[in-house]
């Protein structure tokens, strides 16, 4: 299996006339990093791997052992579609493991396979399907605000306008890439779109999420349009979300299915969404790692502020989406508090390390909270036992350092180095003087 | 398979062991019985014979001859299984060349069956096309390239092997279960959902006008191509 699969890369990378491979990894903020290497090392990589210097990465290695070795998933090899035919290119994911090849702590690919192997010990698959919301603006200038390429709204129909040829041409491009789209639609803020990607298995989505990314930007680039993936990049309308539907199957069933329930809710489900619930602030500074992410996460912008479930009301952090006819396929829950910019290999590991410890330990499913939460007074949330989300990343931060959870889920190596990499980010930011605050208080103090 | 079994087995003598002509008509076989080299050479079908049965147990001298000639015709037959009795074996040694398999007489008829599948089947696994065509598809194992119209599809080495797989059996409804061991063949993070993931993105690639080439068969699976029965 394995030697055809090798077969496969290399006899297409000879028929296609592919003149670079480039070897992709993930670096544990979740930025896509890679090297190019021309055709002639291909074989080697695919037998032995490539050594590369480690120390360079965000969150890699030590200076002490700092060669790590880049794995080629053949599986992975995929023909760039945006090159140029003639300088033909390809991709493909590595996973990365030190010189005598077990897998390298600091690689969030290998922890994300570790947890879903510990998944697939208790006979569980894991499935994700992203819906995805970015904005399109005028490129950048340094200091400039953020200029919207349109005025359009939730769903407008904007034929005319250039972001939804960009989103079609983006769609295309990600179908050609083994990703498949089920939705696309203008978003409610201006130049905000949103793609829902079909779901699949956590592994592969973690790495679909990284190329979605990529053609995203890319695509945008090559129209001389800015793509981002900031969760809150306009004052006073929604931020970029990124709602993740999750299924967990257990002998080829949906293990959250059972249609003896009124919302069809297995125990499984309801477990797993308690673990999810009484972990949510431990998890949170993983699903949302930048400091402008809690800007995201405040009443009136659709966006989860407290620590709920319900069916059908959107202010909740877990939403049970109503199924399609009965079919125990789509039986799913929705966990609305990620960002689009998180490291999606690490979020997945957290979300499904706290479900499974909710199916494991038992946990009992709070009461749904099917009233707007965000009309209720503190007393009341705090007589239904209803928590916030931390509030900014330094909450996210203390919480997180305390779990014993997270710690486990994302290994020693990257719970260190993220704590302490982003108290470093959170110290910066809580030195700068920012403009409401000289708006405020220059004249009036 | 239907095809290979159209095709004429040789089976000596004349008149055919029971057993062996019950074995070969409930397989679905096309076969004649010979009681001489003469016979062989008359009844030989332009393709030349497709394989033989050949029964050493009774007349052996003229069973040995009977493989010879299958051996040295311009159509060598590859496909000859000779039945030989337990005190025969001996008979064996030293004949390897006549013969690719064998059977103990008298014969239980379910090993004669998976002896002529087996036999069958290795010989297609080796001459099978390199090509493989259907509508504007055109897939070459050698190369792994796949292209619709001319045009190279990108795929990955799962989705190439997929597609390969219900190229190469078309009109056949397949499980995803099926499926998922005859293609993936190991334990896969995805389980059988994996064979969903996979068509809808095979379906993408072929484009919309052609997605419709792997069809869903409702509750059951999936199917290439059209059905010979509908």
């Amino acid at each position: 299996m394995i030697e055809q699969q090798r077969d496969y890369v290399l006899r297409t990378v000879e028929e296609r006339g592919i003149r670079l491979v480039r070897l992709w990894f993930t670096d544990v903020l979740g930025n896509l990093k890679s090297f190019a290497i021309s055709p002639a090392e291909m074989e080697n990589a695919l037998n032995d791997g490539m050594i590369f210097d480690g120390s360079a990465i965000d969150g890699f290695s030590r200076v002490q052992e700092s060669d790590v070795l880049a794995l080629p998933d053949a599986n992975t090899f995929e023909v760039l579609p945006w090159v140029d035919p003639k300088g033909a290119e390809a991709r493909v994911f590595c996973d990365v493991a030190k010189l005598d090849g077990t897998p390298f702590d600091g690689d969030p690919r290998q922890v994300l396979r570790r947890n879903l192997n510990a998944a697939r010990k208790l006979g569980y698959q894991f499935y994700v399907a992203p819906d995805i919301e970015y904005f399109y603006f005028d490129p950048p200038a340094v200091d400039s605000r953020p200029v919207p390429l349109d005025e359009g709204g939730f769903f407008d129909l904007t034929s005319t306008d250039i972001t939804s040829s960009l989103r079609k041409e983006t769609i295309r491009t990600l179908e050609t890439m083994s990703i498949p789209v089920e939705y696309s639609f203008h978003e409610d803020s201006p130049s905000q779109h949103e793609i829902d990607l079909r779901h699949t298995d956590a592994l592969t989505m973690a790495d679909s999420v990284m190329t979605f990314r990529l053609v995203v930007k890319e695509i945008a680039a090559l129209h001389k349009v800015h793509a981002t993936f900031m969760p809150k990049p306009l004052e006073g309308v929604q931020g970029s979300g990124m709602h993740l539907h999750l299924t967990l199957f257990k002998d080829e069933q949906n293990a959250f299915h059972d249609a003896s329930d009124p919302y069809n809710l297995s125990v499984t489900a309801k477990q797993f969404m308690a673990g999810l619930l009484r972990h949510a602030a431990e998890i949170t500074a993983v699903t949302n790692q930048n400091i402008n992410s809690y800007k995201r996460l405040v009443p009136g912008f659709e966006a989860p502020v407290h620590i709920s479930w319900a069916r059908n009301n959107r202010s909740g952090l877990i939403r049970v989406p109503v199924q399609k006819r009965n079919s125990d396929q789509t039986t799913r829950i929705e966990y609305r508090s990620p960002d689009p910019a998180c490291n999606p290999y690490l979020a997945f590991s957290v979300i499904l390390a706290a479900g499974l410890r909710g199916i494991r330990e038992g946990y009992e499913l709070p009461a749904e909270a099917d009233s707007n939460l965000f009309e209720m007074g503190d007393d009341m949330l705090a007589k239904l036992g209803i928590e916030q989300l931390p509030q900014s990343m330094s909450d996210a931060l203390r919480v997180m350092e305390r779990s014993e959870l997270v710690a486990e889920a994302l290994g020693e190596h990257i719970f260190e180095w993220f704590l302490r990499n982003k108290r470093a980010e959170w110290r910066g930011y809580k030195t700068h003087i920012s403009q409401y605050e000289l708006n405020r208080y220059l004249r009036s103090l | 398979m239907k095809n290979e079994q159209d095709r004429l087995l040789a089976v000596f003598p004349d008149p055919a062991p029971i057993d062996v002509a019950r074995t070969l008509d409930l397989s679905g076989y096309s076969w004649k019985a010979v009681k001489s080299n003469d016979v062989l050479d008359k009844l030989e079908p332009t393709p030349g014979w497709a394989g033989a049965v050949v029964d050493c147990s009774q007349d052996p001298e003229s069973a040995w001859a009977i493989c010879r000639s299958l051996r040295r015709r311009e159509n060598s037959v590859s496909r000859v299984i000779v039945l030989v009795g337990g005190a025969q074996l001996a008979d064996l040694e030293m004949r390897e060349d006549l013969f690719d398999d064998f059977c103990l007489a008298p014969v239980h008829p379910r090993e004669l069956d998976s002896r002529l599948r087996h036999l069958f089947y290795s010989e297609l696994s080796v001459s099978r096309e390199s090509l493989i065509e259907y509508g504007g598809l055109s897939l070459n194992t050698e190369t792994y390239q796949a292209s619709f119209g001319g045009t190279p599809l990108d795929l990955t080495y799962m989705e190439y092997e997929l597609l390969k797989f219900l190229a190469q059996n078309p009109g056949k409804v397949f499980s995803r279960e099926v499926l998922l061991s005859r293609v993936w063949g190991y334990e896969y993070y995805g389980g059988a959902r994996t064979v969903d993931v996979h068509i809808r993105r095979l379906r993408a690639k072929l484009g919309e006008e052609h997605a419709n080439l792997i069809e869903t068969v409702r509750s059951v699976g999936y199917r290439f191509g059209q059905s010979k029965w509908s």
